[in-house]
């Protein structure tokens, strides 16, 4: 097992999802219990589901400094800078430190493929059409690209792009850079957005439901795709609330299927509670992965029966946001540190008869009582998965 | 820490002209043209099933992790890994995009699931029974300095050996005509944290904040590589600077 690490104090933070802009947005979304989903009114060809959209994107091109990398994907990752000061706080950062000392760390699984099959669908005489032929645009690390670009950060800078735990795994990178002094900060992204690739690839795999998503629900039938853009700042000191632990595994198993008895989640779960010094019966609420796919919760329920008491409580969050794939793992990070901010456990929306599998942990309906230490789950594709250990200031 | 010193116990190197690290070295040394061209990786740890269908890019980046691997005679299963690619599997992102365009209730779901960054992780991991953390990065044309820099990190942050392969396949046009096209190749290290019997030359890394020299890393990413890799096949002293990023580089030194 890993070493016990120290705190990392998490100075900045913010989210902008189908749920709103800012933390204040998400909380009381969460405490209203207003979901973000509405049925998809995205694709051009019908798909009869779910999604988490971002209002006003279309209407809201780059400024012109950054026309170059203009694109659905970029575009929400600028609003969601402004959310909450998040911007002013990584450039306060950035000359507290120097640009050399702040590293940039992306997460994201979509990229911005969506300007790619745009591209492909404005094909002019077999080639993209002029707006679109720029490189910067169709790479996967399109996002760190653009936010390089933006704040100006000359410390490492990379996109980790392991599908759904992409923007988990980005705290556990940025805590080592700054454990080994390589970085005295760490601006930490994670951006997904809406875009026929996942929408029609995950409805190819029979794993959208027709309707909002219900997590845990016996009558779960899959997911509902969302898309969010999260930001974090780390730094080794400040004020804020702490990364307390971190991670990581492999299932070995599938490429898209969770190993069956959920291995690797076992592994990433131990590991992340020892590099925070804690046992399970020491947490008091768990943002899981919950997608609401067979599987996943079938999984996923087991391992919170086994592994934690009836006083740690847990759920799933999708049921507000979709399944923001790529982002999923910063997004849910803000939606755990909220909840420990406002001692607020968010129950688990739609869902109303818990599958069998789950245990007295499943949260449905929201609860109010004192949090200090929560979890969060990102499991991906690749059988990728990260656990992220969260405390109060 | 300004200052990472990792140590190299294995390599493994696929192109076309050169399919593994020994054929490489003697090339890169002068001492031997070209071979033949091969069509593709052997990538003999993959199941047979597999590799008959797995993308190509899975192909090059398991061949040249395994060769690595075997090299250093770490097992594979226990090594945490990072495959780094500018830009990840564009033969699928193509199929992809062409069907989207055309009629996207059509779409494949094995290749809707190979197009993940991190499908060459999921096969390796998968193919080795490996439980250990895998990472899937990419910087643009910096991926190959950033990703081994990220690696070293984990290498050093928790004293583990680290396997990182670095690895891009061919692109069919129009989108090749927009990222730029280049041979299929891939070339891995496994990274261990402290010199030992199985160390064969160390590496001192450091992240600076000037930009290094252009390479023309979207015609030839190896361009920029063969430095590095030159030094390693003389066993000679060397130091280069590789991008790392939009004003940074990764500067390298080879201590043999």
């Amino acid at each position: 097992m890993p070493d016990r690490i120290a705190p990392t104090a998490i100075t900045a933070y913010t989210a902008i999802s189908a749920l709103g802009s800012g933390r204040a947005a998400h909380a009381e979304a969460l405490r209203a219990r207003r979901s973000g989903l509405r049925a998809n009114d995205f694709t051009a060809t019908p798909l009869a589901c779910a999604i988490g959209r971002v209002d006003g994107l279309e209407d809201a091109p780059l400024p012109a400094d950054f026309a170059r990398y203009d694109c659905r994907n970029n575009r929400l990752a600028w609003q969601g800078l402004f959310a909450d000061g998040f911007l002013d706080a990584a450039r306060a950062a950035i000359a507290r430190h120097g640009a050399q000392r702040v590293a940039l760390v992306v997460g994201t699984s979509t990229a911005s493929i969506g300007a790619t099959e745009q591209a492909y669908r404005e094909l002019d005489g077999g080639a993209f059409p002029a707006y679109l032929a720029e490189p910067r645009l169709h790479t996967p690390h399109s996002l760190g690209l653009f936010l390089e670009a933006v704040l100006g950060t000359r410390g490492p800078c990379l996109t980790i792009a392991t599908a759904c735990s992409s923007s988990a795994k980005v705290f556990a990178q940025a805590e080592r850079l700054l454990r080994l002094g390589v970085a005295d900060a760490a601006i930490l992204a994670g951006v997904d957005t809406l875009c026929g690739s996942v929408l029609f690839g995950f409805n190819a795999l029979e794993l959208v439901a027709p309707e909002a998503c219900r997590p845990f629900d016996a009558a779960r039938r899959g997911i509902s795709i969302g898309e969010a853009a999260g930001f974090a700042l780390l730094e080794r000191d400040g004020a804020g609330p702490r990364l307390l632990g971190h991670g990581e595994s492999s299932d070995a198993h599938h490429m898209s299927t969770p190993h069956p008895e959920g291995l690797g989640a076992r592994l990433a779960l131990a590991d992340a509670l020892a590099r925070a010094g804690m046992t399970p019966a020491g947490i008091d609420y768990v943002n899981l992965h919950g997608t609401a796919t067979r599987k996943n919760d079938e999984v996923e329920a087991a391992l919170l029966a086994d592994l934690f008491p009836a006083s740690t409580r847990a759920s799933s969050t999708k049921g507000w946001t979709g399944h923001t794939l790529g982002a999923a793992g910063i997004l849910e990070a803000v939606l755990t540190l909220q909840a420990l901010e406002h001692d607020l456990v968010p129950g688990t929306l739609n869902t109303t008869t818990p599958d069998p599998a789950c245990g007295p942990q499943l949260a449905l309906a929201n609860e109010s009582r004192p949090l200090r230490t929560a979890l969060s789950h990102s499991f991906g594709f690749g059988g990728n998965n990260c656990i992220l250990a969260f405390g109060r200031d | 820490m300004d200052e990472l010193l990792v140590h190299i116990e294995g390599i493994g190197w696929w192109t076309a002209q050169a399919t593994d690290w020994a054929a490489a070295a003697a090339q890169l040394r002068g001492e031997a043209a070209p071979a033949a061209p091969a069509t593709k990786p052997a990538a003999a740890l993959l199941p047979p099933n597999e590799r008959r269908r797995a993308p190509e890019p899975v192909l090059l980046a398991c061949e040249a992790a395994a060769q690595a691997c075997a090299m250093s005679e770490r097992d594979a299963a226990t090594l945490p890994c990072v495959f780094a690619s500018i830009h990840g599997d564009l033969a699928i992102t193509d199929a992809m995009c062409a069907t989207l365009a055309d009629d996207p209730l059509q779409l494949s779901p094995t290749r809707f699931h190979n197009s993940v960054h991190n499908a060459p992780a999921g096969y390796w991991t998968v193919a080795t029974g490996c439980h250990a953390a895998s990472s899937a990065t990419s910087a643009w044309h910096a991926s190959f300095g950033a990703g081994l820099f990220e690696a070293a990190v984990q290498a050093l942050a928790d004293a583990t050996p680290v396997l990182f392969a670095a690895y891009d396949g061919r692109a069919p046009d129009p989108l090749g005509a927009v990222v730029g096209t280049a041979p299929a190749y891939a070339n891995a290290f496994v990274l261990g944290p402290a010199r030992s019997a199985r160390t064969l030359a160390s590496l001192r890394l450091r992240h600076e904040a000037q930009p290094a020299p252009a390479a023309d890393a979207a015609h030839d990413p190896l361009a920029a590589l063969r430095p590095l890799f030159a030094a390693l096949a003389q066993a000679g002293p060397s130091y280069m600077r590789l991008p790392a990023g939009r004003a940074s580089a990764l500067a390298i030194e080879v201590l043999p």
